[in-house]
């Protein structure tokens, strides 16, 4: 399934943005930047808890907040795109270099 | 059933891949040119000659991502294969088949029958399909003697014999191929199997897509945990993935030649795809390959219902369902294997 992350790191102190660039390298691990602090992950059930567990010890949750959205199995069709992209899709995409 | 994951091409002679905590980084001098994260990728072709970093080969190999290289013609050199998946019984069992003549050849009988079948079937559809363009009394000839073939083998008691109905299916199937080409005549004679090298653009495709698809094969034996090195028709010879080349069988017609044909006759492939060496030999350039390989991919997602299984699955993924029951007819938990039908 796909999921849509994103996140708001509170980054005012030097803590914060330590977790902001844990965060995002833990989603770039997952999925692909598809705009800052948004991310489009492909993943199975397990890795979407997975993931979760991770972020949940990252964040400090009174200052920083995560969503996800979850597009599901026909993502396709609840995505659009306005202007410049330079996206793949991991699912039909070629990948060939 | 399982999630067909993505694969990934590297055409270009001067990529590196590495790895950067789980993605899989493409290099060209230094500079990152595109990234993946590894959980999208179960597969990686290479065509290129620099390679990829250790740590990327052990990303692969804990994650069960194939790691494959072939030269930019698509010629197998070799390919990175981590911890031996599944039970050792069921590989002692392998062998035991494997040496064992009465009971492999049962298996290669069932692999052949549904070679020859599908080979028919294509070339009844095609005589269906391009009625009045086609040589039809050539169809008729070559679709009673496969249906001879196939009586023949069911009766077979050895493998020498199974081998000699075997070629002689295989040529008279071949004897279609020109008529196959409905488009740019020309370019796309068909003089009868070549490999090593091949010596015309259909042999070249028809070289290049086999490649690929004993790649897939290979792959779908190892994650059920067989051997792929040990066949029940092809014999043993060093290097010589033999239960793949068996699996591959199967799918030759189906997956191969039908893909092969459709973009020649889609005129999606033309003269000047291909180049030629002074040798005579025919390859795909690098156009050619990518135009290729990028239909293929395509290809993969077609959805076909499985006759055995009845289950709707990805067309890459019949070898893998193929393989499964391929090692549930060694497990004895199938009375016999069933080979893919289409």
């Amino acid at each position: 399934m796909m999921i849509l992350v994103t996140y708001d790191v509170n980054t005012e102190t030097k803590q914060g943005r330590k977790r902001l660039r844990h965060v995002a390298n833990l989603c770039v691990d997952y999925g692909q930047r598809v705009q800052n602090s948004v991310f489009e992950c492909s993943v199975v059930p397990a890795e979407f808890v997975e993931l979760k567990g991770k972020l949940a010890d990252i964040i400090n949750p009174e200052l920083d907040s995560i969503r996800f959205y979850l597009l599901g199995k026909n993502w396709q069709n609840r995505v659009e795109q306005m202007g410049n992209n330079d996206s793949y899709d991991p699912d039909k995409d070629v990948l060939l270099l | 059933m399982r999630k067909l994951l993505n694969t990934l091409y590297i055409t270009q002679e001067d990529y590196y891949l590495s790895r950067e905590r789980d993605n899989i980084v493409i290099k060209q001098d230094g500079k990152i040119v595109n990234r993946f994260p590894y959980r999208i990728i179960e597969n990686i072709i290479c065509f290129s000659y620099l390679g990829t970093s250790p740590s990327l080969v052990q990303l692969c190999n804990e994650n069960n991502i194939s790691l494959s290289f072939l030269t930019p013609t698509g010629k197998f050199c070799g390919r990175f294969v981590g911890m031996t998946n599944g039970n050792v019984l069921l590989r002692r069992e392998q062998y035991r088949i494997a040496d064992d003549d009465i009971r492999s050849i049962e298996y290669a009988k069932r692999s052949l029958l549904a070679k020859i079948s599908s080979s028919r079937k294509y070339v009844l559809r095609f005589k269906r399909d391009h009625s009045g363009k086609i040589d039809e009394s050539l169809f008729n000839n070559v679709d009673k003697e496969l249906l001879k073939s196939i009586e023949l083998i069911k009766q077979v008691k050895d493998k020498d014999s199974l081998r000699g109905i075997e070629g002689n299916a295989a040529n008279t199937y071949f004897r279609v191929f020109n008529d196959f080409v409905l488009v740019n005549k020309d370019v796309f004679q068909f003089n009868g199997r070549t490999k090593r090298p091949p010596l015309d653009c259909v042999n070249a495709m028809l070289s290049f897509g086999y490649s690929l698809l004993t790649n897939e094969c290979q792959s779908a034996l190892e994650t059920v945990g067989l051997d792929s090195y040990v066949g029940f028709f092809h014999t043993d010879r060093p290097g010589r993935a033999s239960m793949a080349l068996d699996l591959v069988e199967e799918f030759r017609s189906y997956i191969v030649d039908r893909f092969v044909f459709s973009l020649i006759n889609k005129k999606q492939v033309s003269n000047k795809h291909f180049d030629i060496k002074e040798n005579g030999s025919v390859f795909l350039n690098d156009k050619g390959r990518s135009i290729f390989i990028k239909e293929w991919q395509n290809r993969k997602h077609t959805e076909v219902v499985h006759p055995f299984i009845n289950e709707k699955v990805k067309l890459m993924l019949l070898p893998y369902v193929q393989a499964q029951l391929m090692a549930k007819a060694i497990r004895d938990d199938l009375p016999s294997y069933p080979p893919f039908m289409a």
